[in-house]
């Protein structure tokens, strides 16, 4: 009976960025990976995808303002 | 790393007590005659005042470091007390532990599984940085036993007689035994019991050496009299040190143990009120004259204490408080200054070789003439007061290198802010203007964003003093660069009440002047003359000069009555407003054109214009319009809401009806004939009916008034153009004020099955409800009245708690986001460098420069080409 989350409209869609990707985002906004949102190992949608610790995940979601939107979290323990 | 900036970071801030090693430690002196000065005026060594307890005087150096007076921060001495006492503000804390260990070995009253599971516990806590508070607690509620787990001691229950005395059982335990007491306890079990050994030892919070504050603590006053005055701390200490000497004195002598003990007592008593003077159970020490002493805790405590006061609050230097008054004929980014006040607060100039001579000027006038100066200066930062008596000498000696503290003048910018400040168009820039009298003057289009009136309210006034801070004021915190809100990105500052009456009167449709009165208009608005045309002017025509050239708007103003179908340019209300090439077609102007909160006009100037334009054009449209309503005359009284006697008629004839029908529904309610609405009860559906055919009633008066009311009557112009009041205002004065509520319903509470003893019981009609059907006008009957009064008092009390709760909820807002920045790529990020939004706002857009929170308005866009084009 379990339901993919994934599907769900209220869940955003999340992406694990690749290494080189992960590298060209943080040097374009000159930055260090810790300086960015955070989101838990133990998150549902997390542990959906498959993603490690140190993985950097895209996530587009529905904006109220700007219509789609494009952020990045970090997976933390 | 990402932590870059910070140069030292707090890792770690520990609290402990002081040991008296500690105390030894830091005092420089002991302290033992209870004197201060001797009959030559000189500090008596080992004295309250000893010398090297730190200087006050500048000038003398200090014994102990060295430093000047003012420098030296002071440095502290020490009491030995012949005998320990307890401090006041550790009584309770002893009390618990003593409550809590055993009277003979001193371990705390648990078992040994039971400290080694809290031990754990507390050891988790403290890795992962948790409160301790709650474990704490539970300890001590968990340690108290009959009988010592470890030494099988039978306890005595131990209280505490406020505020410092420990009782245990009938006797009363002396500082000495309880501060033994407090060492046989175990650093371990010290821990469990909330008391770190690394930074404290339970008894040390008896003390046995008392530090002696630095004199810079507690400075003397010297009177005019030549008379010293001490300080109500320095008279605390040598109490203290009196008592403390004679209690030595009679223990050496072998004095009987029961005067012994009274010394102690009023030792214990001394050192509690030097804490504390208001501890209760203790009467208060007080001064010869009778007032309570302000002792150490009296010092921080409250409202005036240091650190609601001194701390978190400080009075500033430069700045003047008075109340306000409106002067429609300053610009809106001027504030009138009075002169009394231009005369006090100042701004300090600079010497050069090209000001030399105007400076000059300022201190001839000297202090008392307007345009003068207060001090001069020196490039050695010697400030020196010009008298009239020296202000010759003070001029002679003027270079460049000196700085000239100026009186306030016209022109000067300053900042203007009025509490409380909740947004950043609180606090603004403005530029002065002195002038007579004694009260600040400003625009009434700026009081919307101060949120202010004149039935008294003050504001403040600070006179920035440096050039950097003055161009900043300048460019970012003037009053033309507030006019658009990052509230709603539409404009906060603009017209408001007979502004907008005003500007109606003059643009209304067949509104028309004579040449000679539009000129006089005009002129006292200070517009530039048009070339004279000897035919009379529309109202349209005169407000289209103020319009800039290429302006092309259209949109319906606040007097559109939202018919099913637009009209457009045909509109018989006037209200499609249409403005081509800066020509005002059709339309009145109104509430919707310029005015606070919803200007069109102003909104789409500033955006297209600049901030320097709409200022222009809100200082002449605003002058206009009530040089428009001076021509007209404009007046209101109760007789603009009088309509005819068969107005009322039918007003009342409606009432009755509705009323009616409140009795019939109540009746089928009783004859269980009612049709219960889905999801509701029988009781819940008869209410909502009710307050639904009284909430028709009600309007439908209105509507009946509203039909007798033309555009010719004043109350109706105010409400329909948005300048003050609204319709339902007028029909509850009119026809009727309708249904009073409480709790967002009908009324019901008071006595027992009605609201008041004038009915039946169990009756709940139109008028046991609380619905008034009189109007203002007609007078409410006492019934009505009384029931009028209950949702009015609801109504304050509403509003009063809203604005403590939205106003520390917003307090919390503001704490957590204070600190963030837009980097110049759109990032959000805190001071730590942590990421909060990639983006800011999701879309980059600043809502002050917005279209009302969007990023375009496509439509406005489109109709302003479509009039362009159509030409």
């Amino acid at each position: 009976m379990k339901r993919d989350i994934l599907k769900h409209e209220m869940v955003p869609d999340h992406v694990i960025l690749s290494k080189s990707k992960v590298n060209k985002l943080l040097k374009d906004k000159n930055i260090h990976a810790e300086q960015l949102p955070k989101i838990k190992i133990d998150d549902p949608v997390v542990k959906e995808i498959g993603a490690k610790s140190g993985d950097v995940l895209e996530i587009t979601r529905k904006s109220a303002t700007a219509g789609k939107f494009v952020t990045y979290r970090l997976v933390v323990e | 790393m990402f932590l870059r900036g910070i140069l030292k970071k707090i890792s770690q801030i520990n609290f402990g007590l002081m040991s008296p090693e500690d105390i030894r430690k830091m005092s420089v002196t002991k302290i033992m005659t209870p004197d201060t000065y001797d009959e030559d005026g000189y500090p008596i060594e080992n004295g309250l005042m000893d010398p090297r307890l730190g200087v006050i005087d500048p000038g003398l150096k200090c014994r102990s470091c060295g430093s000047k007076g003012g420098e030296c921060q002071g440095h502290f001495g020490s009491i030995n007390l012949a005998r320990p006492v307890i401090h006041v503000g550790f009584a309770d804390t002893i009390h618990k532990i003593l409550r809590s260990t055993c009277k003979s070995c001193g371990r705390v009253l648990l078992t040994e599984t039971e400290i080694f599971e809290y031990k754990t516990k507390i050891e988790h806590l403290i890795k992962n940085e948790e409160s301790l508070t709650s474990i704490i607690k539970e300890i001590y509620a968990e340690a108290r036993r009959d009988k010592c787990p470890h030494c099988e001691e039978e306890q005595e229950d131990i209280k505490i007689d406020k505020p410092v005395s420990i009782v245990e059982g009938n006797y009363k335990l002396t500082p000495s035994e309880v501060r033994e007491r407090l060492e046989m306890i175990p650093p371990e079990d010290a821990l469990i019991l909330g008391v770190n050994p690394e930074v404290a030892k339970p008894e040390w919070m008896v003390l046995t050496v008392l530090p002696v504050p630095p004199v810079t603590v507690r400075p003397s006053i010297t009177l005019e009299t030549g008379e010293r005055s001490e300080d109500d701390l320095t008279h605390k200490l040598v109490d203290i040190l009196r008592i403390n000497q004679r209690l030595k004195e009679n223990m050496e002598a072998g004095a009987p143990q029961l005067i012994v003990e009274d010394l102690w007592e009023l030792l214990q008593y001394h050192v509690t009120t030097y804490f504390d003077n208001e501890a209760s159970g203790v009467p208060p020490a007080r001064h010869r004259s009778g007032r309570p002493l302000k002792t150490l805790a009296q010092r921080l405590k409250g409202k005036e204490g240091r650190f609601r006061s001194n701390l978190s609050g400080k009075r500033v230097n430069f700045s003047a408080r008075t109340v306000i008054s409106p002067d429609p004929n300053i610009s809106i980014n001027e504030v009138g200054v009075p002169e009394l006040i231009a005369k006090e607060v100042t701004v300090p100039v600079y010497v050069t070789e090209w000001n030399i001579e105007e400076l000059k000027e300022y201190i001839k006038n000297g202090p008392d003439i307007h345009p003068g100066a207060n001090y001069v200066i020196r490039p050695d930062d010697r400030k020196i007061r010009i008298y009239e008596e020296t202000k010759e000498v003070v001029m002679e000696k003027l270079e460049p290198g000196y700085v000239v503290e100026r009186h306030l003048k016209n022109g000067d910018i300053v900042l203007f802010n009025r509490q409380p400040s909740l947004h950043r168009m609180s606090m603004m820039a403005h530029e002065v203007r002195v002038l007579p009298y004694k009260t600040f003057r400003l625009n009434l289009c700026v009081c919307p964003p101060y949120n202010a009136d004149f039935d008294g309210d003050e504001m403040n006034m600070h006179v920035f003093q440096t050039e950097e801070s003055r161009a900043e004021a300048k460019s970012l915190m003037r009053v033309q660069e507030h006019i658009l809100s990052p509230r709603f990105g539409g404009p906060i500052i603009g017209g408001i009440h007979d502004h907008i009456s005003g500007a109606y009167l003059l643009t209304k449709e067949d509104s028309v002047f004579k040449e000679d009165e539009v000129f006089q208009m005009l002129l006292r608005s200070k517009l530039p003359l048009p070339k004279k045309t000897g035919n009379p002017w529309t109202g349209k025509q005169i407000f289209s000069l103020l319009l800039p050239d290429d302006l092309n708007l259209v949109y319906k103003a606040e007097i559109c009555r939202k018919c099913d179908e637009c009209l457009r340019n045909e509109c018989e209300n006037d209200a499609y407003v249409v403005i081509e090439d800066g020509i005002l077609k059709s339309g009145a102007i109104d509430d919707k054109a310029y005015g606070a909160f919803s200007g069109k006009i102003l909104d789409h100037i500033v955006k297209e214009y600049g901030t320097d334009r709409a200022r222009e054009f809100l200082d002449a449209s605003t002058k206009l319009a009530i040089s428009g309503i001076m021509i007209k005359g404009f007046t209101t009284s109760t007789n603009d809401e009088e309509i005819p006697r068969e107005a009322k008629e039918r007003i009342e004839e409606l009432l009755d009806k509705a009323e009616n029908r409140v009795e019939q529904l109540i009746e089928a309610y009783k004859n269980e004939e009612l049709e219960p609405l889905p999801g509701r009860s029988l009781e819940d559906t008869l209410e909502m009916k009710i307050m639904q055919v009284l909430g028709e009633a009600r309007d439908k008066s209105g509507e009946i008034a509203e039909s007798y009311f033309g555009m010719d009557n004043h109350a109706v112009i105010m409400a329909l153009t948005g300048a003050r009041g609204s319709m339902l205002n007028l029909t509850q004065i009119t026809a009727c004020v309708g249904q009073q509520s409480v709790r967002g319903g009908r009324i019901k509470r008071g006595y027992s099955e009605r609201t008041l003893p004038h009915f039946k019981k169990g009756e709940l009609g139109a008028r046991e409800g609380g619905f008034v059907h009189s109007s203002y006008k007609e007078g409410l009957d006492p019934l009505e009245f009384f029931f009028h009064a209950m949702g009015g008092r609801e109504g304050l009390v509403d509003t009063a708690i809203r604005t403590a709760q939205s106003g520390y909820m917003q307090r919390r807002l503001v704490n957590a986001l204070q600190d963030l920045n837009v980097k110049p790529d759109g990032t959000v990020m805190d001071n730590r460098g942590v990421i909060i939004q990639t983006m800011y706002g999701e879309d980059k857009v600043d809502p002050a420069k917005s279209d009302y929170g969007k990023v375009v308005d496509i439509d406005k866009l489109i109709e302003g080409m479509r009039i362009k084009s159509n030409k």
